[in-house]
């Protein structure tokens, strides 16, 4: 094909879309999803302990008809589900503290798996003094 | 062991085609070659129409960047035999225009990298007299890794929330927004600050973290954009407890 | 002059809400969850657990904490949305779901909270 004289070319750019289900797509997304879901066991579990206070208001009855209720099978199946969730939210979370916050002493960066250990400690004390606080007496 | 291996390369051709193909091509299979290497061979021996970037071909240019058995990686860097026996898939980086075969359009990230003003801003220049601008090595310490950035691009082939929002800031600008803002010679980090804090700067990233995994020189820009939140939080209560402050 | 950005904010409650999830929830959920309800630990007495979570101290700190822990979903939440099945032309909508239930949930927490004997 013979051109009598400049032709300007323009190419037209292919622009691939992004699939809805592009997190199924690698582990890694999908974890990523994933920990981002806890956020709705989350909520679950204000809604859950909002049901506990709710039962306290209506006497020691209320907190035994509470109980029997929690060990219904659908509410245990959707408390250990939460709890799976909300345990690799907290694991996640603890192991990402380290590159969101930079520490510094004396010049030099605190290393990650101390900083990172320093929230787990926290994470054992702080749950021995809640169940302690609940559990004593 | 095999001494050839094939490499699928992606092939687009605006004038000729609507959608990318998937070309074979046999080459020799050594143990010490990189993609790159394959692809040159494509290129000097198999087929001269292969359109491809790349410069240095040791990891500091950054314009080999592609999407090799579906992971950005620096075609320069990636060896063929950790992909032996093949077929190794070379396709482009992901989430930007194709332009033709393995080349993409860079420009949205140029313009993006401009934006956060990648320079040293003071009030005022010292006068030559004064002399140099001294760094101790541990301030050169705080912001070293983010000037590590050779602007390959991986980090936004494989941020997720890019590909699903084209107008997001992006991983590597805002690490070299901080870069900035961490020199201890630079005053500029409030000018920054109205470009990294708008919704699609910093606030869109919701720390996925595959960022950091794939950039061949440890910027950790992930890490880099959450300290930023951090810091942009700081200056918000700030400026909320204290509306007076300098604008 | 730009009205005074409320992502900052959006974000100092999501983290604050996220490390204390991270830090209490656990712990709770487990024992209200599973360990007191199948009897794996024999549950607090009535009047015990009253006194604990009935204290002004812990009423407070417990709606401080669910308003934190609230927030933190729904940020979350609003970004998965956007993420997960590309609903950004739907923002608004999510963003009045998202931290609207929020606000309702912390109100019904300290309501809650309030009537306990």
């Amino acid at each position: 094909m013979s051109d009598s004289g400049y032709r300007e070319f323009r190419p037209r750019w292919y622009r691939p879309r992004m699939s809805t289900w592009w997190w199924l797509k690698r582990w890694s997304s999908l974890a990523f999803i994933l920990r981002e879901l806890s956020s709705i066991f989350v909520a679950w579990f204000v809604v859950f302990f909002l049901i506990l206070v709710g039962a306290l208001g209506r006497g020691g009855h209320g907190y035994h008809e509470f109980l029997s209720w929690a060990a219904s099978p659908s509410i245990v199946i959707l408390n250990a589900v939460s709890l799976a969730f909300i345990v690799f939210h907290a694991i996640t979370w603890f192991n990402l503290a380290p590159q969101a916050m930079v520490v510094r002493l004396g010049g030099k960066r605190v290393p990650a798996a101390l900083i990172a250990g320093a929230n787990y400690g926290a994470w054992v004390v702080t749950s021995a003094i809640v169940a302690w606080l609940i559990v004593g007496g | 062991m095999a001494d050839r291996i094939v490499l699928e390369v992606a092939r687009y051709r605006p004038e000729a085609e609507a959608e990318p193909t998937l070309q074979r091509y046999e080459v020799p299979f050594r143990k010490d070659w990189v993609i790159l290497d394959g692809l040159n061979h494509i290129k000097d021996h198999l087929d001269g129409t292969l359109a491809y970037r790349w410069s240095c071909r040791m990891g500091v240019c950054g314009s080999c960047g592609m999407t090799v058995n579906g992971e950005p990686k620096l075609t320069c860097a990636t060896f063929l035999s950790d992909y032996a026996p093949g077929p190794v898939r070379v396709e482009p980086l992901r989430n930007f225009p194709i332009i033709r075969d393995v080349i993409v359009d860079i420009g949205d990230f140029m313009k993006k990298l401009s934006a956060v003003k990648p320079w040293i801003i003071r009030d005022s220049e010292k006068p030559l007299a004064e002399g140099e601008y001294r760094q101790t090595p541990d301030e050169l310490d705080h912001y070293k890794q983010y000037s590590m950035c050779i602007n390959c691009m991986l980090c936004y082939a494989a941020c997720p929330v890019y590909g699903l929002d084209p107008e997001f800031l992006g991983p590597a600008a805002i690490a070299l927004g901080q870069r900035y803002n961490l020199d201890s010679r630079d005053q500029g980090a409030r000018e920054r600050h109205k470009i990294l804090s708008k919704h699609d700067g910093i606030w869109s990233c919701t720390f996925v973290g595959e960022c950091t995994k794939v950039c061949p020189k440890n910027v950790d820009p992930a890490g880099a954009i959450q300290r930023y939140k951090l810091t942009s939080a700081l200056e918000w209560v700030k400026d909320f407890v204290m509306p007076w402050r300098g604008q | 002059m730009a009205r005074r950005p409320i992502e900052p904010f959006l974000w100092i409650l999501f983290s604050a809400g996220g490390v204390f999830a991270a830090l209490l929830i656990p712990v709770l959920l487990f024992l209200f969850g599973l360990a007191f309800p199948l009897g794996w630990l024999a549950p607090p007495s009535y009047e015990h657990l009253v006194a604990v979570l009935g204290h002004p101290l812990s009423r407070v700190l417990l709606f401080l904490l669910c308003t934190s822990w609230l927030f933190h979903g729904a940020h979350r939440f609003r970004y998965t949305l956007y993420d997960g099945l590309q609903l950004q032309h739907l923002k608004e909508l999510i963003v009045l779901v998202c931290y609207g239930g929020a606000i309702v949930g912390s109100v019904a927490a300290g309501v809650c909270l309030w009537r306990l004997p």
